[in-house]
């Protein structure tokens, strides 16, 4: 029998962003608040602590700081004919696990979202006409405005520290910023990043090309800066380990860096680690939560009450979660009818590796996990996409995020995969090649879904998370057209030889692309397309709200962190200011 | 990540027999199975291969990665080395990856689905390899390294199956870690002497390129740095000194 806890009045499902943040906010309005954490505790001093977390082999490729696949994996096929199979390791993506989440291995590349992406259905078709869609994409418009978020927006980006220069000030643009952005009430908190070589070659190309170049914003401190939590962070030293690596000199902004401190000062909150969440609890009438079940990792099981339930995992957890508890209707592909795993949508990368003469010192190593000079001129629909046959964008980075050597050993066409001529070129291009990066729209398309899986299960009986994805054909025409503009800037640069490499199909989950799954639990206004309604509260269990990239009905150009950030004090005010006033629906 | 590594130690046999036991006093169900202890990514290691397995690889990964006039080889850096302690730890055994069933084939895109551990792929893989080059009474170390360029290709082709490993399976496996074990930090047991990083011009460990990352063009030659070199921060300053 599970040993039945004393109620309290909030329970946090996943110890990130969303779960620390909310968590602290909650919790100084008074409530009691336990925190539940997979994972281990785990903190800047001693887990992320130089020099052993400089450790390629373990961190990068052993993924040591993943979701244990061992216990619990997913499974994945490109159509709904096809069987799923496990992935039996991590690839593709790396789903985070332990105090903090993906908040501690992410690069902090600190991007906002446009205007147009979160009114994406009325936008295109009001500049395009609906006949610009193909009939299989199912683009919505996500019930909240950027007007209404840019307040979370900016108190995000003071609680980690973001550093940029604003491109667009109140609606006034401002040079050296990227004039593309939407407005921001106010300046960055810290000013951009150093500029790598690389960054600065691709700059000056993008320049006589007419495009406008500018440093990435970045979660990676550029100065000494002390958070609105009162936190003081580190300024970062470019150490070239950052994704898939903690950071040790307390100078990316995760929630061991800018939260959870303050936090832990609250004697009304709880964290508990090695708690494995095995559904939320619903009472007889299956539309109120009435807490949770974890095990314990003696595996003990404990049902722990609450009045509020708060599913605040990884997106893909987020939506496994809400199926394993029954809320909620799972979306089937067939007859487009439920509404959870719909509009399950990625991101679309493409590269163009560049390789340079043997004068040219690129130095890739000296790198934080935000550092690139980037253009925005081909992001979502900054450019007229009138007679292209496609909708969205991407933004197009030069510079790198490190130089590590087991991934990152690049040669050029032509190169035998082994062998004498294949550690020559090893030993040529190291230090000379730039590899742009593409990061683009994912748009949701009606085949792709996620749902439990019939036959594998995880170490605890339940099934496995199922991802039916393949890359929409628009997003394959996108990549294709901007990918080729990269090549233009990448030839203007004076490169030796560059490399094409757009998006195609088939998505294959067995090379890293990104991480930046998105959808199945999204956020709108109509609850026949959508999880949650625009407070990321359940249309089914108003005690529920389902906080992360799952709220996203399509996915932008951008890496989608800050905008989870502004989407997550967005609910925590709606919570605090609304909910908690008259607990039911807000919508 | 402890700084011993003394392969088969008491103590970690120890260690292991009481996990063994902890382990049993719990209900045997899937829960159980949950509770168990996350294994490290990396335990104490020990050793794996045979003679026979180390003789092959030998061979082999010095034909993926051969010695050059001025940079070593695979073998000499230690790749075998590397391979044998990763397939006798946590790695090898499994422990990293999902390992339940059903075992079907599927696409290329759906990634790794036999049922073996790397280890195991490893083993009957090179088994099946060795008995095929001595039931001709020869092995494959004795082939021209012409001969041996041309095996492996068929290998990574696909030609053969051994003994139900596809051999285009094994020959991404064994070039996967080839290339760990090359360019890993040497505490792993390859890149004997940071060879490899020498090779390229990677720094290793080091901690700080402030003062460096924005003086576009340099050329900065330092004696690379390994995890195990010392727990000092280290800095890089332009006019630091050579090491």
């Amino acid at each position: 029998m599970p040993q039945r806890l004393k109620e309290v009045d909030v329970v946090c499902v996943g110890m990130g962003f969303a779960g620390s943040i909310l968590a602290k906010e909650l919790a100084a309005s008074g409530l009691k608040v336990v925190g539940l954490e997979r994972g281990k505790d785990r903190h800047s001093v001693p887990d992320f602590q130089s020099p052993q977390i400089h450790d390629e082999l373990k961190y990068s490729v052993r993924k040591a700081f993943m979701q244990d696949v061992h216990k619990e994996a997913m499974t994945f096929r490109n159509t709904h004919n096809e069987v799923a199979l496990p992935m039996r390791q991590w690839e593709g993506f790396l789903p985070g696990t332990g105090l903090g989440g993906c908040g501690v291995h992410w690069n902090g590349q600190a991007w906002r979202y446009q205007a147009a992406d979160f009114i994406y259905k009325t936008h295109i078709e009001q500049r395009y006409g609906k006949k610009i869609l193909d009939p299989d994409l199912r683009i919505q418009d996500w019930g909240v405005t950027y007007a209404e978020l840019e307040p979370y927006y900016d108190k995000f980006e003071y609680l980690i520290g973001a550093g940029g220069k604003a491109g667009n000030l109140n609606g006034k643009i401002q040079p050296g910023g990227n004039p593309l952005e939407s407005p921001r009430s106010r300046e960055y908190p810290n000013p951009p990043m150093k500029e790598q070589y690389a960054g600065a070659l691709f700059r000056k190309a993008a320049l006589e090309l007419g495009y406008h170049p500018f440093i990435q914003p970045s979660a990676n401190m550029t100065r000494p800066y002390t958070n609105t939590e009162g936190i003081a962070l580190n300024p970062c030293v470019y150490c070239g380990f950052c994704e898939r690596y903690g950071c040790e000199q307390f100078a990316k902004a995760s929630p061991q860096t800018v939260i959870l401190p303050k936090l832990r000062e609250y004697s009304n909150f709880e964290l508990r680690t090695g708690a494995h969440v095995l559904k939320i609890n619903l009472d007889s009438t299956g539309k109120k939560a009435t807490g949770v079940s974890y095990m314990d990792e003696q595996g003990r099981e404990f049902e722990q009450p609450a009045s509020l339930v708060l599913c605040t995992a990884f997106i893909l957890n987020n939506i496994r979660m809400l199926l394993l508890s029954g809320i909620g209707k799972p979306y089937d592909p067939l007859t487009e009818k439920g509404s959870v795993g719909r509009n399950y949508a990625y991101q679309t990368q493409s590269y163009v590796p560049v390789f340079f003469d043997e004068d040219i010192h690129l130095n890739s190593y000296m790198a934080a996990g935000a550092s690139g000079t980037v253009i925005d001129d081909f992001s979502v629909d900054n450019f007229d996409h009138s007679g292209l046959g496609f909708i969205g964008g991407c933004y197009i980075m030069s510079g790198s995020t490190g130089a590590r050597p087991i991934e990152f050993h690049p040669t050029p066409p032509g190169t035998p995969r082994w062998g004498s001529r294949w550690k020559e070129a090893v030993r040529k291009h190291y230090n000379h090649t730039a590899i742009f990066n593409l990061s683009g729209t994912s748009t949701a398309a009606r085949q792709n879904y996620a749902d439990l899986d019939p036959t594998y299960r995880d170490a605890w009986g339940l099934p496995a998370l199922r991802i039916t994805y393949d890359f929409p054909e628009n997003d394959v025409r996108m990549s294709k057209y901007v990918t080729n503009k990269a090549s233009e800037i990448a030839h203007r640069m004076g490169a030796k030889t560059v490399v094409n490499e757009p998006r195609v199909r088939p998505y294959s989950t067995t090379t890293y692309q990104s991480t930046h799954n998105t959808g199945g639990a999204v956020m709108g206004n109509d609850p026949a397309t959508s999880v949650v309604n625009r407070y990321l509260q359940s249309w089914d269990v108003s005690n529920v709200f389902v906080v992360g990239a799952s709220a996203y009905p399509q996915n932008s150009s951008y890496n989608p962190t800050v905008t989870l950030g502004a989407l997550i004090y967005w609910t925590a005010d709606a919570i605090k200011n609304h909910y908690l006033k008259n607990p039911g629906p807000l919508a | 990540m402890s700084n011993e590594s003394h392969p088969n130690s008491r103590r970690n046999f120890l260690k292991s027999g009481l996990i063994a036991i902890s382990t049993a006093a719990l209900p045997a169900t899937t829960v159980a199975a949950a509770a168990a202890p996350t294994p490290s990514p990396n335990p104490q290691p020990t050793r794996f291969l045979n003679e026979p397995e180390r003789h092959f690889l030998e061979s082999a990964v010095d034909r993926l990665i051969p010695p050059d006039g001025r940079w070593p080889g695979a073998t000499e850096a230690g790749v075998v080395n590397y391979i044998d302690l990763q397939m006798g730890g946590a790695w090898g055994k499994g422990d990293l990856i999902y390992r339940h069933g059903p075992f079907r084939k599927g696409s290329w895109t759906q990634g790794y689905q036999l049922e073996y551990t790397p280890a195991e792929l490893f083993r009957r893989s090179i088994s099946a390899i060795n008995a095929s080059f001595s039931s001709q009474g020869t092995t494959f170390s004795q082939l021209s390294p012409t001969e041996k360029d041309a095996y492996l290709a068929q290998l990574e082709r696909g030609d053969f199956d051994l003994d139900g490993v596809p051999s285009d399976v094994f020959f991404n496996f064994l070039w996967k870690h080839t290339q760990e074990g090359f360019f890993a930090d040497p505490m792993y047991g390859g890149n004997k002497d940071k060879v490899a990083w020498k090779m390229l011009g990677f720094p290793g460990a080091y901690t700080d390129f402030y003062e460096l990352v924005d003086k576009h063009g340099m050329e900065f030659h330092r004696v690379p740095v390994g995890i195990k070199d010392g727990g000092m921060h280290m800095h890089a300053m332009a006019n630091s000194r050579k090491d």
